[in-house]
């Protein structure tokens, strides 16, 4: 298993590179730089800051050195935030994205599974259609309209909760939801869908010939071995509440990655895009181990 | 056709015609400022309400939902050319060549893709065209790789092996045998994928990183209302139930078409 595990890692770090080098590329193939402002600076003085952060050597030069300093493990300075690492910046907001992500994944797990399985045990009643109504409505919403119209009804009109900021439990519900919320619908479908056709099977017949209770049966027998196209999403899902909560954070005044991606490339700071990106990489491939770990850990068929 | 679909269907063609004739169709220009009558809230004369610079949002909806669907159908129609062809040469070819060629997706399929969109889009100067670019590099990924599936569960059929006996040459056993097979998925990849590339869009430019002015698409709008949510609601409320709607009749039509050209069910309509 550890062997697998460190092969994985392995197999990580092309993607890693590969990313790297193309975020390097788009960056920098489009004309204009991070010092270009509205208001020149003397030329001296340009050329002073280009030549600190080796902005004035060519590209390919520029990229070694990243590379160099990345495997140190330093991530360089933010060109915008003075005096601040860019390390310094990811150590502080990830933690909050990393939360409000975790946060989201609990809504969707939570409303998605129970309802897949509920609407399949019910297959075509009343329940069933209620529950498939909902999750393609779940599909279809975006998520910055479900956290606009969340902030207009809870935060304005009825005042329950705070529209923005993140300083306590009571703020991290709304933006949970509206992430959640809309790949939740994606989960009730898929788990229907599996748990339907575990339904459909001789031995859940057999455990009900047995003179199981349903609730055995179906919490059991059932959803145990339903749960594999579930888990085997759970990697893209992971990637999807992570490069989604960006809008989230925007919307509610979230201090966290994305927030910090979004005016890092607005402001061109190269360093900043990168090891955000990087960050996100990693997450996401880290994801997909995992994911595949508790696979193999769960389902004995499965061997590396 | 179900009422769900037939509604789906309708709400679209409404849209599409409206987007197509969008002059003629919209009370007012999208630009005109009535300066003397910002911030209304709908009424019979401005059914959707006025902007902060007196311009009517319903004349605003429908010019932006040219640039919407222009952005979401055309990327889409885009990713879905690049994708078939490289999947169908990827899974028809196999060996090294394949396995080379679905490396290079799985490392596009990597990237975190609402990054990379964000910055190719503000990189290319936040217009369509960069936004264009963008959705089309990260999304003809998942086509290639569904043709691809398709593409080697198919040539392994006996009436390929039929063709080719004939000496049917390659790229006809590819156009006349293969690529007929996998249209249905094809159509059913393309009313999954326009929605996806909408919501995207949208999303970005509701951020403000999309599409800039003079331009708006829906996501501009909603970015627009926004900014006065509290006192102002009819602002963001009537962009986003747009986009809202066109997401949903097109995955209520998806879901339609998929169940109705999935093989296996055909014993129910034939």
């Amino acid at each position: 298993m550890l062997k697998y595990f460190f092969k994985r890692l392995l197999h990580g770090i092309p993607v890693l590179f590969a990313v790297s080098t193309i975020t390097f590329l788009i960056m920098r193939v489009v004309p204009g730089g991070p010092f270009d402002q509205e208001k020149r600076l003397p030329p001296e003085i340009l050329s002073n800051i280009h030549a600190k952060y080796h902005l004035d050597q060519p590209a390919i030069t520029q990229y070694l050195l990243y590379l160099k300093q990345l495997v140190q493990g330093d991530m360089g300075p933010s060109y915008k935030y003075i005096g601040r690492d860019v390390a310094d910046i990811i150590l502080d907001t990830f933690p909050v994205s990393l939360t409000l992500g975790l946060l989201a994944m609990l809504v969707v797990v939570g409303i998605g599974i129970p309802m897949g399985v509920w609407s399949a045990y019910r297959q075509n009643s009343l329940v069933d259609r209620v529950c498939m109504f909902y999750a393609t409505l779940g599909i279809s919403i975006p998520s910055f309209v479900l956290g606009t119209l969340l902030v207009w009804l809870m935060s304005h009109k009825l005042q329950w909760l705070p529209p923005a900021l993140w300083e306590g439990p009571r703020y991290m519900i709304l933006p949970a939801i509206a992430l959640g919320a809309p790949f939740s619908g994606f989960i009730a479908r898929l788990t229907r869908s599996a748990v339907l056709e575990v339904l459909a099977s001789d031995y859940i017949r057999t455990a009900r010939a047995k003179g199981l209770t349903e609730f055995v049966i179906l919490f059991k027998h059932t959803l145990k071995n339903s749960i594999f196209p579930i888990i085997s999403v759970l990697g893209p899902l992971t990637a999807g509440l992570v490069t989604g909560s960006f809008v989230i954070e925007f919307i509610f005044s979230i201090p966290g990655m994305g927030s910090f991606f979004i005016t890092a490339v607005t402001n061109r700071d190269y360093p900043l895009i990168m090891g955000v990106t990087l960050v996100y990489a990693v997450l996401i491939v880290l994801a997909n181990i995992l994911v595949d770990i508790i696979y193999m850990w769960l389902d004995p068929r499965v061997r590396m | 056709m179900s009422f769900f679909s037939k509604l789906s269907f309708g709400f679209l063609g409404v849209v599409f015609f409206s987007a197509l004739f969008a002059p003629w169709v919209t009370p007012y220009s999208y630009e005109t400022q009535n300066t003397l009558n910002t911030l209304a809230t709908p009424s019979f004369s401005h059914v959707m309400g006025t902007d902060r610079l007196g311009r009517d949002l319903f004349s605003r909806l429908i010019y932006g939902a040219r640039v919407s669907l222009f952005v979401g159908i055309l990327t889409t129609l885009l990713a879905l050319l690049i994708g078939v062809i490289y999947g169908s040469i990827s899974g028809y070819v196999g060996g090294r060549i394949d396995s080379f060629m679905m490396r290079v997706v799985d490392v596009i399929f990597a990237l975190p893709d609402m990054l990379m969109i964000i910055l190719i889009t503000v990189m290319m100067g936040r217009g369509v065209a960069g936004m264009f670019i963008a959705l089309t590099l990260v999304s003809w990924v998942t086509v290639a790789r569904l043709v691809r599936g398709e593409v080697l569960r198919i040539k392994e059929k006996q009436f390929v092996e039929a063709a080719r006996a004939l000496g049917a040459s390659n790229s006809r056993i590819l156009m006349k045998e293969i690529l007929p097979n996998i249209s249905g998925l094809i159509i059913v990849t393309l009313t999954f994928r326009i929605p996806v590339a909408i919501l995207s869009e949208s999303t970005l430019s509701f951020i403000g990183l999309g599409i800039a002015p003079p331009f708006s698409s829906w996501g501009t709008l909603a970015n627009e209302g926004w900014k006065s949510i509290k006192f102002y609601p009819h602002l963001i409320l009537f962009p986003s139930l747009a986009i809202f709607l066109t997401i949903l009749s097109f995955n209520f039509l998806g879901d339609r078409l998929r169940d109705d050209l999935d093989p296996r069910n055909k014993a129910k309509f034939s």
